[in-house]
C-alpha cells in the first residue's frame, strides 16, 4: 500500500526543504523529511520482515529465505506459515495508522483516536455477542466486529454532535462510551461458558498467532480499497486541517469529507478487530510518533501509516521472541513500546522548553 | 442525589448546608438498603436485632454482621475515598476530566499488585495496600513530571502510561498462571468477597487520609485561583501540592488495592457537586465524602439483585451510571465547561 506514494522518492528539486514530483501534469510538493521517512520505514519494514521470515523455532538461514520467496527452495514453514504473519503486520500496522490519524485529524485531538473513543471495544461487543448469542463461526464473528465498531462509531459521533461538531466533546464522549462498552463486554466475558469466555479473552489481546493467506485475502482488498480512497481525498483532508471556514471557502464539501472520514476509519479499524482482535495503542501513538518524526504540522496519513507498519511489525517480531516458545499476544508488546515511546516524546517535548 | 436543581450561585451558597443534611440523610438510607437487600433480603425488625441484640444462632444476623456490614462500610470508605480523590485532583490540576484512573493510579497499582503477586509478596493485606499506594505513587509523579505543562499532555502521558503498565503487567501474567489468578479477582473491580479480607489497615489509611483531605481543602482554594494568586495571597504552594498529591495517592491507591479498578465515581461526583458548591474547595471535598459512598453503596446494591444468577461486578454498574451522567453534562454545559 506504499507503491501509490512511492514516487516521493524520486528527488527532482535539489534547493529547498520540499521536492517537486510531477505527477500528470501536476506538481506534488513533498517535504524532503518525509521522503526520508518513507525511505527509512520501508528499510525498516524489509529489515523487519526479513527477521520475520527468518525466525521461528529454527532460524532460517538468508538462502532458505530467498529460495522460498523466489520458489527456488519451496518451504511451507516461510511461505505459508511466517509469510502471512510479516504481511498482516505490515497491512493491519497500516490500516490502523490510518485509522488513528483520521480520527484524530477529526477531532484535533491525539485523544480522538479509535481505541480511546471505543471503537475497538465496540467491534469487540459486535464479536462477543456473536460468539456468545449465536455461536457463529469465524466469519459472523467478523460481521459482528465490523457492525458492532460501526454502530459504536455513529452512537459517539450522533451523541457528540449538536450544532457542529467540537473535537473535545467528541473525545470526552468517547470515553464515557467506552468505558460503558468496556463493562459490557467484561460483563459478556463473565456470563459466558467458559470455553468462550477463554476463547473471547484470547482474542482480546490482539494477536497475529496463526494467520494465513486466507485470512488475508478479505480484510487485504478492503483495506486496500479504503486507503486508496482516503489516499485520494488526502489534499481536501489538509484543506480541511487548516479549519473549517477555509476548508469549505476552498471548495471542500464538508460534511460529506467527514462522513467519508468516518467511514474509512471505522472501516480500517474494524476490519484489523475482525481478524487480529483489538490490537490497542497503534491507533493513538503511530500518528503521533509519524507526525514528530517527519516534523509535519497537523497530522498527516502518509507517516500515520508507514509508522504504523512499523510498529506492528516490530511489535508482532518482539511479542514471539520475548517468551518462546510461547508466543505474546501483539497487544501486550503495541501497548508497551507504543506507550514508551510515546512518553519519551512527550519527554523530549518537555526538555526542549 | 443528582436530581437537585442547578441553583444559581447565591442561592446555592445558602442551600450547601442543606444539601450536606440532604446527603447524609440519603447516605443513611443508601446504608440501610445496603444492609438489607441481597440474596438473603433482611427485614428491617432482624435489622436492628442484629445490631442491638446480636444472637449468633440466627441466620439474618449472621448475615448482617459477618458479610453486609463490613461489605457496607467497605464501599462507603471505597466511595468517599475515589470521590474525595477526583475532587482534589481535580482542584489541583484545574482539569475537569482529571481522574485518578486517567493519571495513572489504577493501572499503577495494578502493576504494582501483579509484581509483588508474581514475586510472593502479595500475601497480606497491609503488603497488598502498601504495594497499591507504592504502585500509585510512582503512576503519579512519573505521569506528573513528563505531563505537568499542559492539560492535553497531562491526559496523554497518564494514557501513554497506562497503556506501558498495562502492557507489562499483563504480560507478567500470561507467563505466570498463579499471578493471573490472584490478579483476576482483583482486575473485576468489585466489593464482593474483599469484605472477608482484614480491612483495618486500608479502612484506617483511608480515614485519615480523609480528615488529611479536609484540613487541606482551605488551603487549595487559594491555589484553585490559579499559582500567581496563591502565592500572592500566602500560600505555600510547593508544600500544598505535594501534601495533596500524597493524599490523592493514598486515596486512589488504598482504594484501588481494596476494590480493584472502578471508574467514574472518582470523576463524576466531583463534576456533578462543583455547581453546587459554589467554587469553594472544602464544600466540594466534604460533599464528595457524602455523595461518594451514596453513588458507591446504590451501585453496589443494585449490583446484588440485578440478575437472579448472580452478582454483577459493582464496576460495570459504576460505568453504566457514570456514563450516560458524563454525555449529559457533555453535551448540557459543552466540553468547555467541564
Amino acid at each position: 500500500m506504499t507503491g501509490t506514494q512511492k514516487t516521493g522518492e524520486t528527488p527532482v528539486l535539489e534547493r529547498t526543504s520540499t521536492v517537486r514530483v510531477p505527477v500528470g501534469g501536476r506538481a506534488w510538493f513533498v517535504q524532503r523529511r518525509t521522503i526520508g521517512l518513507v525511505v527509512g520505514c520501508v528499510v525498516a519494514m524489509l529489515g523487519l520482515g526479513f527477521v520475520g521470515l527468518s525466525y521461528g523455532t529454527s532460524w532460517a538461514t538468508p538462502g532458505e529465505v530467498f529460495g522460498a520467496l523466489t520458489g527456488l527452495e519451496p518451504s511451507v514453514v516461510i511461505a505459508e506459515w511466517r509469510a502471512p504473519r510479516v504481511v498482516a503486520g505490515i497491512l493491519f500496522g497500516a490500516a490502523l495508522g490510518v485509522a488513528g490519524a483520521i480520527f484524530q485529524n477529526l477531532t484535533r485531538n491525539p485523544m480522538g483516536s479509535p481505541d480511546i473513543i471505543g471503537l475497538d471495544a465496540g467491534a469487540y461487543t459486535g464479536a462477543l455477542l456473536v460468539m456468545t448469542v449465536f455461536a457463529g463461526a469465524s466469519v459472523t464473528v467478523a460481521f459482528g466486529a465490523v457492525a458492532g465498531g460501526l454502530v459504536t462509531a455513529a452512537l459517539v459521533y450522533s451523541l457528540s454532535r449538536s450544532n457542529g461538531l467540537s473535537g473535545m466533546r467528541l473525545v470526552v464522549i468517547g470515553i464515557a462510551v467506552n468505558a460503558m462498552v468496556t463493562a459490557l463486554n467484561n460483563w459478556l466475558v463473565l456470563r459466558a461458558e467458559l470455553e468462550v469466555a477463554m476463547a473471547a479473552v484470547g482474542w482480546n489481546s490482539g494477536s497475529l498467532n496463526g494467520i494465513d493467506w486466507e485470512d488475508l485475502v478479505v480484510p487485504g482488498v478492503v483495506i486496500a480499497v479504503l486507503l486508496t480512497v482516503i489516499g485520494l481525498r488526502a489534499s481536501a483532508l489538509q484543506q480541511s486541517a487548516l479549519g473549517d471556514s477555509i476548508a469549505v471557502s476552498t471548495g471542500v464539501p464538508l460534511e460529506r469529507q467527514r462522513l467519508l472520514m468516518v467511514l474509512v476509519g471505522v472501516g480500517c479499524t474494524a476490519t484489523v478487530t475482525a481478524v487480529a482482535g483489538p490490537v490497542m495503542f497503534v491507533a493513538l501513538a503511530a500518528p503521533q510518533i509519524g507526525r514528530r518524526l517527519a516534523q509535519a504540522p497537523g497530522v498527516p496519513l502518509l507517516p500515520a501509516a508507514l509508522t504504523g507498519a512499523v510498529l506492528l511489525q516490530f511489535a508482532d517480531l518482539v511479542a514471539q521472541m520475548l517468551l518462546a516458545p510461547v508466543s505474546l499476544p501483539v497487544g501486550v508488546v503495541t501497548t508497551a513500546i507504543g506507550g514508551g515511546y510515546l512518553i519519551w516524546l512527550l519527554a523530549q517535548e518537555v526538555r526542549r522548553r | 442525589m443528582t436530581s437537585a436543581p442547578p441553583a444559581s450561585p447565591p442561592t446555592a451558597r445558602t442551600a450547601r448546608p442543606a444539601i450536606l443534611v440532604v446527603g447524609l440523610l440519603a447516605l443513611f438510607a443508601a446504608g440501610v438498603a445496603s444492609v438489607a437487600v441481597g440474596a438473603r433480603a433482611v427485614p428491617l425488625g432482624e435489622l436492628w436485632g442484629a445490631l442491638a441484640d446480636f444472637d449468633p444462632l440466627n441466620g439474618d444476623h449472621l448475615v448482617v454482621r459477618d458479610i453486609r456490614l463490613p461489605r457496607t462500610l467497605l464501599g462507603i470508605a471505597v466511595g468517599a475515598a475515589l470521590a474525595v480523590g477526583g475532587a482534589l485532583i481535580q482542584t489541583l490540576s484545574r482539569n475537569p476530566l482529571a481522574e485518578p484512573g486517567i493519571l495513572g493510579v489504577t493501572h499503577g497499582a495494578g502493576f504494582a499488585l501483579t509484581v509483588g503477586a508474581a514475586l510472593g509478596l502479595a500475601g497480606s493485606a497491609v503488603s497488598q495496600l502498601g504495594l497499591g499506594v507504592a504502585g500509585s505513587v510512582l503512576a503519579t509523579a512519573l505521569v506528573y513530571a513528563v505531563g505537568r505543562h499542559s492539560t492535553l499532555r497531562l491526559l496523554l502521558a497518564g494514557v501513554a502510561f497506562s497503556a506501558v503498565l498495562m502492557g507489562v503487567s499483563l504480560g507478567i501474567r500470561l507467563t505466570s498462571p498463579d499471578t493471573l489468578d490472584k490478579y483476576r479477582f482483583w482486575a473485576v473491580g468489585s466489593l464482593a468477597g474483599r469484605e472477608q479480607t482484614d480491612l483495618t489497615v486500608p479502612l484506617v489509611a483511608i480515614g485519615a487520609a480523609l480528615v488529611g483531605a479536609l484540613v487541606i481543602a482551605r488551603s487549595l482554594n487559594a491555589i484553585a485561583l490559579g499559582e500567581t494568586v496563591a502565592h500572592t495571597l500566602g500560600a505555600n504552594v510547593a508544600r500544598v501540592r505535594t501534601a495533596t498529591l500524597v493524599l490523592i495517592t493514598v486515596l486512589a491507591g488504598a482504594a484501588t488495592a481494596v476494590a480493584g479498578p472502578i471508574l467514574f465515581v472518582g470523576l463524576i461526583v466531583p463534576h456533578l457537586l462543583r455547581r453546587l458548591t459554589s467554587g469553594s474547595v472544602p464544600w466540594l471535598v466534604g460533599l464528595s465524602a457524602v455523595v461518594g459512598p451514596i453513588l458507591m453503596l446504590v451501585a453496589d446494591t443494585i449490583a446484588r439483585v440485578l440478575l437472579h444468577t448472580g452478582e454483577v461486578p459493582v464496576a460495570i454498574v459504576t460505568a453504566f451510571l457514570g456514563g450516560p451522567v458524563l454525555i449529559w453534562v457533555v453535551r448540557r454545559y459543552g466540553a468547555g465547561s467541564l
